[in-house]
């Protein structure tokens, strides 16, 4: 394709653009939104699973298994269902069920199970020496989660950040089941449903960049921040 | 300082019922360096979590200080930790932070400002000889410098007593040895309280004023290092500090062993000097006196506390009734003799 080429069908597609514009919008919001208050709920939940463990911190097994049983079920159900299944809650959150905001709901709840999940695997990472150390210099619980449990285990939360984000780009694609929009669903109805090749390609590559730059930005990160 | 009375650990696998720590009763002595000293297993790492009750023993009294620790509440136990430093075999640093902020934790914790902290730890990196490096991660460190800002950090609160437990176990002998320097060094200008526990026998003898060996859960013996190694009085004792000293007759000379004395060999004897034997040139004594020539094939002799002690692996060269004068000789110089067979 000539850069002719690229100026004509640009010219003669500006509508499209639009939409291509409004979408990417609306995915970057459904992305963000909901991995901003997924881990705000999220990261408590597997800091809690983490603690509440056998020989944990705060050891409390009953707490550990019904939270594992809520989180598994959480994870287990498919993310197309959750999102049809979850209308009445999320018309009760944010008044309606349709629209970008009424998808915000069903990915959030979607991240938190998966996110604790991550967390808690994260913290499992640090060796729990740095446990005993804080225990021993006389540290709160709570001092040891936010001076010596949260920190050391950084680089994996961040990464977890990275993965979660990540999978949420690909859940929004399922967005356009209850109208919240975004890419994927402008790829699904004129990409798809009208067989135009083009829009599909656009929307693709849009996704691609955004999912490289989102693994960059994290790995990047990651590595500031590890110093292991 | 420390009072550990009648102290029980039990642990629970499964069915099985393991006690990892029985009837244990040491006290010691503000000031001092204790060193309790035991083969892997026998239980005393155990023994060392109990004293900041990282273990809960399962009965017995922990007094620190004058305080019963198995009697306070959790949030008096976290406060009276502040009082009882304690640094680990892998030093269980803080890899997200620095230097600086390794050693400003236990303050942070206490809530004391960030003047005064830049303060305190700017002193105490001092102490440990690690002004240089306030700004590196802990990866970038050598073991020995680990080790240091772990000491400085257990320091930082200003502890009555430390614990290390196995603090040197992962590091070389030179510098082991500059780590051992470094707590005598805190001991004497801090009069701080030392309780270490080792498997090597070169830490209790490099700085512990007194002993305690640890053997299966249970406290074989306790005493001043140098007693301890010159007169043991129990065999599991004995038998530690033998291993420690530990003599294995090479290889190539134990394929020439022989069980009973044949034509053209010689015995090969181990001698044992203890605090007991007498403290006089005997070796070639027994040469000049019985005339037979003695080929040390390896020796270990240490001199601790006033008494040479040790085990040496020798060939008696000569006719066999000088060998059996000159081994019945030593037996009255109260030198330990084994017979280990006749090299050909």
């Amino acid at each position: 394709m000539s850069f002719n080429a690229v100026v004509t069908w640009w010219t003669e597609n500006t509508r499209l653009i639009e939409l291509l514009v409004d979408s990417l919008g609306q995915t970057l919001v459904m992305v963000f939104t909901s991995g901003f208050i997924g881990f705000a709920l999220g990261i408590p939940l597997g800091v809690l699973l983490h603690l509440s463990k056998k020989n944990g911190l705060l050891e409390n097994s009953a707490l550990n298994k019904s939270l594992g049983i809520v989180v598994n079920i959480g994870r287990s159900i498919p993310f197309i269902i959750l999102l049809v299944a979850l209308i009445p809650v999320t018309r009760f959150i944010v008044g309606t069920s349709i629209g970008t905001a009424a998808a915000i709901v069903p990915l959030t709840i979607g991240a938190i199970p998966f996110i604790a999940r991550l967390v808690e695997g994260a913290l499992l990472e640090v060796p729990s020496g740095l446990v005993e150390a804080a225990q021993a210099m006389g540290a709160k619980p709570i001092q040891i989660i936010n001076k010596v449990l949260l920190p050391e285990a950084l680089p994996g939360i961040i990464n977890a950040v990275t993965i979660t984000l990540v999978t949420l780009v690909g859940y929004s694609a399922m967005a356009g089941t209850v109208g919240g929009g975004g890419l994927g669903d402008v790829g699904i109805r004129y990409g798809y449903q009208r067989f135009d090749g083009t829009v599909m390609m656009i929307t693709v590559v849009i996704l691609v960049i955004m999912v490289q730059i989102i693994q960059s930005v994290g790995d990047h990160l990651v590595k500031r921040v590890d110093h292991r | 300082m420390i009072e550990i009375k009648n102290v029980n650990k039990v642990f629970y696998q499964g069915d099985k019922v393991i006690n990892a720590l029985s009837d244990i009763n040491l006290t010691i002595k503000q000031g001092s360096i204790f060193g309790v000293i035991g083969s892997s297993g026998a239980g005393k790492s155990t023994l060392i979590r109990c004293v900041n009750l990282l273990e809960r023993p399962t009965s017995g009294q922990i007094i620190v200080d004058g305080i019963d620790l198995t009697e306070l509440s959790k949030q008096e136990l976290t406060l009276t930790r502040r009082k009882i430093g304690m640094i680990f075999q892998h030093f269980n640093l803080l890899s997200s932070r620095t230097v600086f902020n390794n050693v400003a934790l236990p303050l942070e914790l206490a809530g004391i400002t960030k003047k005064q902290i830049k303060n305190k730890v700017e002193g105490l990196l001092a102490l440990v000889g690690l002004e240089d490096k306030r700004d590196v991660y802990p990866a970038n460190l050598s073991g020995g410098q680990k080790q240091r800002v772990a000491i400085a950090r257990a320091l930082a609160s200003e502890p009555k007593v430390l614990l290390c437990d196995e603090a040197t176990s992962a590091l070389d002998p030179a510098t082991t040895q500059s780590i051992l320097e470094l707590l005598r060094k805190i001991n004497k200008t801090l009069n701080l309280t030392i309780l270490l526990i080792t498997h090597e026998m070169a830490v209790v003898k490099g700085i512990c004023q007194e002993v305690a060996i640890i053997g299966d859960g249970k406290l074989v013996e306790k005493g001043k290092v140098g007693d301890m190694f010159a007169h043991p009085k129990t065999a599991l004792a004995r038998e530690f500090i033998r291993s420690t000293l530990d003599l294995s007759i090479p290889e190539d000379y134990q394929a020439r062993l022989q069980p009973t004395r044949i034509e053209n060999s010689y015995p090969l004897i181990r001698l044992e000097f203890t605090g007991a034997s007498v403290d006089a040139p005997v070796i070639s004594h027994v040469a000049r006196e019985f005339d037979i020539d003695i080929s040390i094939l390896s020796s270990n002799m240490d001199y601790v506390g006033g008494v040479k002690f040790g085990l040496m692996l020798a060939e008696f060269l000569g006719s066999e009734a000088s060998a059996e004068q000159a081994i019945q000789y030593l037996k009255d110089q109260k030198v330990e003799v084994e017979v280990l067979g006749y090299v050909v």
